[in-house]
C-alpha cells in the first residue's frame, strides 16, 4: 500500500464540446476517496456531460481525468470495473424479475459464478428488495426501481458510485430511502459518491462537498456550510445557487432539451 | 466498521496474465449472458412466439397450398409446399431479427444501453451478444414454423447433424439481419425512422431472394439483388439440409459467416453514436 491514496475522481482542465457548443469548460474537480460530492447547476450546466466523460460514455476531448488513479482515456475498461453508474432515467429491464436484473449486471461485471448468487442476494437485501425480487421489474414502483438500479450498480462493489439525479420524480419517502442507502454504502464500504441533483435539500444533507456548475464552468466549490457562509449569514443553498448562477433556476441550455425531456418522462413514469 | 472496504483495484500498470485471460473470455461470456437474458424474457412472456407465427403460417397455408396446386412455379421434383417451407422458416427468423434495432433504440432512450456500455463489455461483444440473443428468439420462432410445416405435410430430414446445420444457418442469418437493423439504428437514431425503414426493407429482402421462387425465374436486375442477399444463401442452406435440394453448402455458409462478421463490425462501430 502506498502512502497516498489517489482521489476517486480527479479532473484537470476537462473540456467537452458538442460541435460549437462548449458543454464543459476547463473543469477542475476532485472527489476524495470516501467523499460524497454533489454537482449542482441549472439545466445545461454540464453536469451530465461531466458524468458521461467520467464513466467513459463520452471520449475525453481535452484535459486530464483519472478515476482512482486510472486515466479514463488510457484504460476505460479498468475504469468501468471500478464504478457503479445509475443514469437519470429509470432504466431497468421491465420484462425481467428484479433478481434477474441484478444477476445480469453481476455477469456483466464478471463476478465469478461461485460468488454470484450470494452477491446478488446481498445487494437485494441491502436495498430491501428481497420480497419483491421474484416479481417482474415492470410491476415495481418508482422508488423500488431506483433501489433496484442501486442494487445493479452496487453488485460489483464499486469504489466509486456515480448517480445522475438519483431522486428525480420520487416521493419524499422513496427519496429518503435512496439517501439512506447511499449513506450506508459509504459507511459500510467506503464507497465514494459523485451525484448530480436539482434538489438543494438533497445536496445539503447528502454531500460533504458541492461543486456548482453554470454554463460549463465551475462557479463555486466547497462544503455546504462554507458555501452558505460565503454568500451571507443565514444564507441557504438556494441563495448560494442564485448567487452563482445569476438567479436563473432554469437555463434554456443548448443541447439540454433531450435531458429535460427524459427527466420529464421519468417523472411521468414514476407518477 | 466490520465490512471490508472496497479496495481500489489494480491499475492499468500491473496488468496480470489473469487479466488478459479475462479479456479473452469476455466475448463468449457476454454472448452467453445476453442469450440467457433473452431466454428469461421468453420464459416470462412467450405470447410473442404465437403472434409472430401467424404470418408465416398464413404464407404456408394460403400461399403455399394454393401454389402447390397451381404448379405455377417450377421447382423440379420437389412439391412447392416443401420448396416454400425453408424459405418461410428463414423469413420468420429474419422478421424477428430486423426489428432488433428498435430494441436497441428503446434501450438507449430508457438509459439501459448507457448502463450496459459502462460495464466492462467491449462494443463488439455487446453487439455480438445482442445479435446472438436475437438468434435465441429466432430459433424459438423457427421451431414453431417447423412444426406447423410438418403438420401441413412437409417432410423434413430427421438427421440430427443436418438439423444442427440448419440451426447454424438460421443463427448466422439472424446475426446478420439483427446487426443490419442495429447498424441502421446507429444511423437514423430514432424509433420512428427505424420502424419506417424496417417496414420498407423487410419485404424487398424477402422478395429479392429465393425464398418464394427460384432465382432463375427472376428478371436479370432482381437476380443480381437476390445473389447479394444473404437471405438467399440462408434459404439455400436450409433447403439443401432440410429438403435435400442441391446447393453449395460451403458457399452458403461462407457468405453467411462473412455477412455476420461484417454486420457485427459495422454495428459495433456505430454503437458509440447511440451512447451519446
Amino acid at each position: 500500500m502506498t502512502a497516498t491514496r489517489p482521489p476517486a475522481v480527479l479532473c484537470e482542465g476537462m473540456t467537452h464540446r458538442f460541435g460549437d457548443h462548449v458543454a464543459v469548460d476547463h473543469l477542475d474537480l476532485v472527489v476524495e476517496q470516501g467523499g460524497v460530492v454533489g454537482l449542482l447547476g441549472p439545466n445545461g450546466a454540464g453536469k451530465t456531460t461531466t458524468i458521461r466523460v467520467l464513466n467513459t460514455l463520452l471520449p475525453l476531448q481535452a484535459g486530464h481525468v483519472t478515476v482512482l488513479g486510472v486515466d479514463v482515456a488510457a484504460d476505460p475498461m479498468a475504469v468501468r470495473r471500478m464504478i457503479g453508474y445509475v443514469p437519470q432515467q429509470l432504466s431497468i429491464e421491465a420484462a425481467l424479475t428484479g433478481r434477474e436484473n441484478v444477476a445480469l449486471f453481476a455477469r456483466l461485471f464478471d463476478i465469478p459464478r461461485r460468488e454470484r448468487r450470494a452477491r446478488v442476494e446481498e445487494v437485494l437485501d441491502a436495498m430491501e428488495l428481497q420480497e419483491s425480487a421474484g416479481r417482474l421489474a415492470g410491476t415495481y414502483s418508482g422508488g423500488m426501481v431506483r433501489r433496484l438500479e442501486l442494487a445493479q450498480a452496487l453488485v460489483n462493489r464499486p469504489s466509486l458510485l456515480i448517480l445522475d439525479e438519483p431522486t428525480v420524480g420520487l416521493d419524499p419517502i422513496a427519496r429518503d430511502s435512496v439517501w439512506e442507502r447511499v449513506r450506508e454504502m459509504r459507511e459500510t464500504y467506503g464507497t465514494s459518491v459523485l451525484l448530480t441533483t436539482h434538489y438543494m435539500e438533497e445536496a445539503d444533507v447528502l454531500c460533504d462537498r458541492i461543486a456548482l456548475l453554470h454554463r460549463g464552468r465551475l462557479r463555486a466549490e466547497g462544503t455546504p456550510a462554507d458555501l452558505k457562509a460565503s454568500v451571507g449569514a443565514d444564507a441557504t443553498l438556494e441563495d448560494v445557487f442564485r448567487h452563482f448562477t445569476g438567479g436563473s433556476l432554469d437555463e434554456p441550455g443548448t443541447g439540454g432539451l433531450a435531458g429535460v425531456r427524459s427527466t420529464r418522462r421519468t417523472a411521468r413514469r414514476v407518477g | 466498521m466490520s465490512a471490508v472496504p472496497a479496495a481500489p483495484r489494480a491499475a492499468s500498470a500491473d496488468r496480470l496474465p489473469a487479466d488478459r485471460l479475462r479479456s479473452w473470455r469476455t466475448g463468449p461470456s457476454r454472448l452467453v449472458t445476453f442469450c440467457l437474458v433473452e431466454l428469461q424474457k421468453l420464459r416470462h412472456d412467450p405470447s410473442e412466439l404465437l403472434t409472430r407465427s401467424i404470418q408465416p403460417v398464413l404464407w404456408l397455408v394460403i400461399f403455399g397450398q394454393t401454389f402447390s396446386r397451381l404448379h405455377a412455379i417450377p421447382t423440379g421434383q420437389v412439391n412447392y409446399l416443401d420448396y416454400l417451407a425453408p424459405g418461410i422458416i428463414a423469413q420468420s427468423g429474419m422478421f424477428v431479427a430486423i426489428f432488433y434495432g428498435i430494441q436497441i433504440i428503446w434501450e438507449r432512450d430508457a438509459g439501459i444501453l448507457a448502463k450496459l456500455l459502462v460495464t466492462p463489455t467491449p462494443r463488439v461483444a455487446l453487439v455480438a451478444g445482442k445479435s446472438f440473443a436475437a438468434t435465441v428468439r429466432a430459433l424459438a420462432q423457427v421451431v414453431v414454423v417447423l412444426v406447423v410445416s410438418a403438420l401441413l405435410g412437409v417432410v423434413f430430414t430427421l438427421n440430427p447433424l443436418k438439423l444442427l446445420g440448419a440451426a447454424v444457418a438460421v443463427a448466422l442469418g439472424t446475426v446478420f439481419f439483427a446487426c443490419l437493423s442495429m447498424t441502421i439504428a446507429g444511423l437514423v437514431m430514432t424509433r420512428d425512422r427505424l420502424m419506417g425503414i424496417g417496414q420498407a426493407i423487410t419485404m424487398p429482402l424477402f422478395f429479392a431472394s429465393n425464398a418464394l421462387y427460384p432465382i432463375a425465374l427472376m428478371p436479370a436486375w432482381l437476380r443480381g439483388l437476390a445473389r447479394i442477399n444473404p437471405l438467399s444463401y440462408e434459404v439455400g442452406a436450409l433447403r439443401g439440409l432440410l429438403i435435400g435440394t442441391p446447393t453449395s453448402l460451403a458457399l452458403d455458409y461462407a457468405v453467411l459467416l462473412v455477412a455476420a462478421v461484417l454486420g457485427v463490425l459495422a454495428s459495433s462501430r456505430l454503437l458509440s453514436r447511440l451512447a451519446r
